[in-house]
């Protein structure tokens, strides 16, 4: 043991992990479990605690500061029900691989298992939607196991860590010496860095010899820090790139050879050339069934590359021909230098043809909308956001059709810009992540793009966003209804529309004055560029912009449950001219 | 096709029910399970049998190599190894079923273990397929319990799954 090591308690080596792990913000709630270590945060400032209204806000929260910034997010929730109302949080991060450590106070060692007060089996409850949990039954293994879980949870494919502390763990009265490890190696744990030599010389050989070549790219590009490698690659081969919901703005989207996005509710000319394509490169994507469509159908004429730091993504769903295992960035780095080496002529090259049969599938105009209506489009909304925020925004989401117009027309340039929830589909997401964002980034103009069904899902955090001065925008597209909801419920059930209307909502404009933020309401499309302006104008006040939407509009393109990736219902207006 | 994976774990609390949920979670078959401690104290060794084709068994054990307090892996069936299993059956053994019962046991190399005036146990240990084998050979009737082990298995060869 160092001899001049301090002596802390539990609840201290908690906080001074924190500051040893080089956190700042700290999401959390107190109860009974973690009073101590709430004791010893109020004993420092260099951890900062921001105190949501609910845990899911925590967790969404620390996530969203995780996806703005790169860093493990952080929360701190009390057993039994502060652990159990965390467990969305750690589920939306767990779908989308985020780095997330979630320390949950647990009740004390000698009475676990005896239904006390607040038990509930944590790691038991966690363990599938964590990437992995720990149980801290001895302060002395405190420490480590907190290295183990920022290890965890920012290495290989990140993912969110639970780390359960029973109370008489972090008991202040008993003191031991603290030293926390820099280093830390895991037998058991050793995720690969570096892709095979032959496998990417091998993918290199693939994509030189592709006529129909389209880059596939995910959620890996931007949590493996390669935005730039891949934007070089994709530049330098002069291939088209199409990529999912959770890789937007990995590679500028306002950028010709991007081809929009795919899947459900990608674009015509990115799901045609996925359906046509002979050479596909997948990188840090996991072809997720709302991307493939019906699996029998995927890219039926294509040899798959996929890139991919975790070995059961690749062949999970769809089999694949050259996989490479490694961090996205290692093997781009190298594809860029063997690409360079061996293919200096390349730029332009034979895939013209290929290029002019997706100018064909563009000329479609997939994203058509009616322009001259009365309504406020809620397309329009959001061309209308990218016009006022120079496109130089954090937009985090909640779940719906807002979502997918979001995705659709706000391009976006650099990663780590459109947050929001893929995997697990989190309504309510959108308004705590932003929190963590503007946290991370106090100057930065940071907006959520919300539903007026998503946005009660977590709305007591208007409060937070009051409590430290989040001077977050929120973009209410209230069409009065679940919209996704009514959509399927419009195309498949035959319109009747069972539970999808929003009834009873409140006063959005009172209840946003009535947390002490600025409500406003837009009905009419003329009014909404200024009132958008103004919005984002008061550059110090969390602003609530009610914009009522088009209550029928649907997305489109659509491609419905069991078709493949080619069979996309356009928007009907398109479809007539496309018969005619 | 069955396959028998042998995996080295680390000794921690919940290791069993991180595999245990995995399987149910991803909806694996599993045939059996056996998991005990290594000559090592911070190791366990566990031994899945499980089937499905070739797509399924590749996922199933990327998944168990994901978990992270798996340290090693082998899928025993890709090479030459010895599958063991051990087995106790009572039967009932009265009569003449007493000496047909005694010469099934000298057949299949079991041994009996435990004797009344009306029964018998037996113990068998080898392939999990000579043990359905001997309870296949048991006439109608008899068995009053059985319990196994699941298998548990080695590679053969001088190469060890081990750190
Ligand atoms: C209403 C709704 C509609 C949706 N519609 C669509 C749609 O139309 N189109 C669409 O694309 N999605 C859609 N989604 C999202 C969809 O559900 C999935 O979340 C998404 O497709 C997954 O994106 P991804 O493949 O990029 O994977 P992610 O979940 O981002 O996974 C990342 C992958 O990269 C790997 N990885 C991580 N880090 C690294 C690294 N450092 N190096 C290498 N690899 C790494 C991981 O192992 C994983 O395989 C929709 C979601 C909702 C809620
Ligand atoms: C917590 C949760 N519950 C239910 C759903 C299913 N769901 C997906 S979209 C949606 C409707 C969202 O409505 P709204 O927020 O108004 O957005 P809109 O589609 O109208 O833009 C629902 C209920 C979900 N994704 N998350
Ligand atoms: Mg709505």
């Amino acid at each position: 043991m160092e001899l001049n090591a301090v002596q802390l308690s539990g609840a201290e080596i908690v906080v001074q992990a924190l500051i040893d792990e080089g956190v700042q913000y700290v999401f959390g709630y107190p109860g009974g479990s973690v009073l101590h270590i709430y004791d010893a945060l109020f004993k420092q400032d260099r951890v900062k605690h921001i105190l949501v209204r609910h845990e899911q806000g925590a967790a969404h929260a620390a996530d969203g500061l995780a996806r703005a910034t790169g860093r493990c997010g952080v929360c701190l929730v009390t057993s039994g029900p502060g652990a159990t109302n965390a467990v969305t949080g750690i589920a939306t991060a767990y779908m989308d691989s985020i780095p997330l450590v979630c320390i949950t106070g647990q009740v004390p060692t000698p009475v676990i298992g005896s239904d006390a007060f607040q038990e509930v089996d944590t790691v038991g409850i966690t363990r599938p939607c964590v990437k992995h949990n720990f149980l801290v039954k001895d302060v002395r293994d405190l420490a480590l196991t907190l290295r183990k879980a920022f290890f965890i949870a920012t290495t290989g494919r990140p993912g969110p860590v639970v780390v359960d502390i029973p109370k008489d763990v972090t008991d202040p009265n008993v003191k031991i010496p603290y030293v926390y490890p820099r280093e830390i190696r895991m037998r058991s744990y050793h995720p690969t860095e570096k892709g095979h030599p032959g496998q990417i010389k091998r993918a290199l050989d693939l994509m030189l010899q592709a006529k129909r070549p389209v880059f596939y790219t995910g959620g890996g590009v931007i949590l493996g820090e390669a935005s730039a490698l891949l934007t070089e690659l994709v530049r330098l081969s002069g291939y088209p790139i199409t990529s999912t919901l959770m890789g937007l703005g990995a590679y500028p989207m306002t950028d010709p050879q991007f081809i929009g996005m795919l899947g459900m509710h990608g674009t015509y000319e990115a799901n045609m050339a996925m359906h046509e394509t002979d050479v596909l490169i997948a990188i840090g994507a996991r072809f997720d069934d709302r991307v493939t469509g019906k699996i029998e159908h995927f890219c039926p004429h294509a040899k798959i590359i996929h890139i991919d730091v975790d070995p059961s993504s690749i062949s999970k769903n769809v089999r694949v021909d050259v996989p490479v295992v490694g961090q996205v960035a290692s093997v781009l780095a190298e594809l860029v230098r063997l690409w360079k080496e061996q293919a200096p002529s390349a730029v332009g090259r034979p895939v013209a043809e290929w290029w002019d049969k997706i100018g064909e599938w563009r000329r479609v105009d997939c994203l058509h909308y009616d322009r001259t209506s009365e309504k406020i489009k809620p397309q329009f909304a959001v061309e209308t956001l990218y016009k006022v925020t120079g496109g130089d925004l954090y937009l985090t989401s909640d779940v719906g059709q807002h979502q997918m117009f979001a995705a659709q027309f706000y391009p976006f340039d650099k990663p780590r810009r459109w947050i929001n929830s893929g995997g697990l589909g989190t309504m309510g997401f959108g308004l705590p992540a932003a929190m963590g964002v503007q946290l991370a980034f106090p100057e930065a103009q940071v907006a959520c793009i919300s539903g007026e069904a998503s946005i009660l899902m977590c709305i007591q955090e208007m409060a937070t966003c009051k409590q430290y001065n989040l001077p977050i925008k929120v973009i209410l597209l209230n069409n009065g209804y679940m919209g996704m909801v009514r959509q399927w419920q419009e195309f498949f059930y035959g319109s009747r529309y069972s539970h999808s209307y929003v009834d009873a909502l409140p006063d959005f404009v009172k209840l946003a004055e009535s947390f002490g933020h600025v409500g406003m309401r837009v009905e009419r499309p003329a009014d909404l560029e200024a009132a958008m302006a103004e919005a984002f104008a008061m550059k110090d006040r969390f602003v609530f912009l009610d914009v009522v939407v088009d209550p029928t509009e649907n997305v489109y393109p659509m491609i419905v449950a069991g078709k493949g990736q080619h069979e996309m219902h356009l928007a009907p207006s398109l479809s007539e001219r496309e018969l005619a | 096709m069955r396959h028998i994976i042998a995996v080295l774990l680390e000794n921690e609390a919940g290791a069993l029910s991180r595999v245990a949920g995995l399987f149910s979670a991803r909806g694996y078959n599993i045939e059996s399970l056996t998991v005990a401690p290594t000559d090592d104290p911070t190791l366990s060794r566990m031994t899945l049998v499980t089937t499905g084709n070739e797509e399924i068994v590749e996922q199933i054990k990327k998944q168990l190599n994901k978990l992270i307090d798996t340290v090693k892996l082998l899928d025993l069936t890709e090479g030459p190894h010895i599958e063991r299993e051990m087995m106790m059956i009572k039967v009932r053994a009265e009569g003449e079923n007493r000496q047909e019962l005694k010469r099934l046991v000298d057949i299949f190399r079991a041994k009996i273990i435990d004797v009344t005036d009306t029964s018998y146990v037996v113990e068998l240990t080898g392939a999990s397929k000579k043990l359905d084998a001997f309870i296949d050979a048991v006439p109608e009737g008899l068995i009053v319990e059985v319990v196994r082990s699941g298998p548990t298995g080695i590679a053969r060869g001088e190469k060890g799954l081990s750190l």
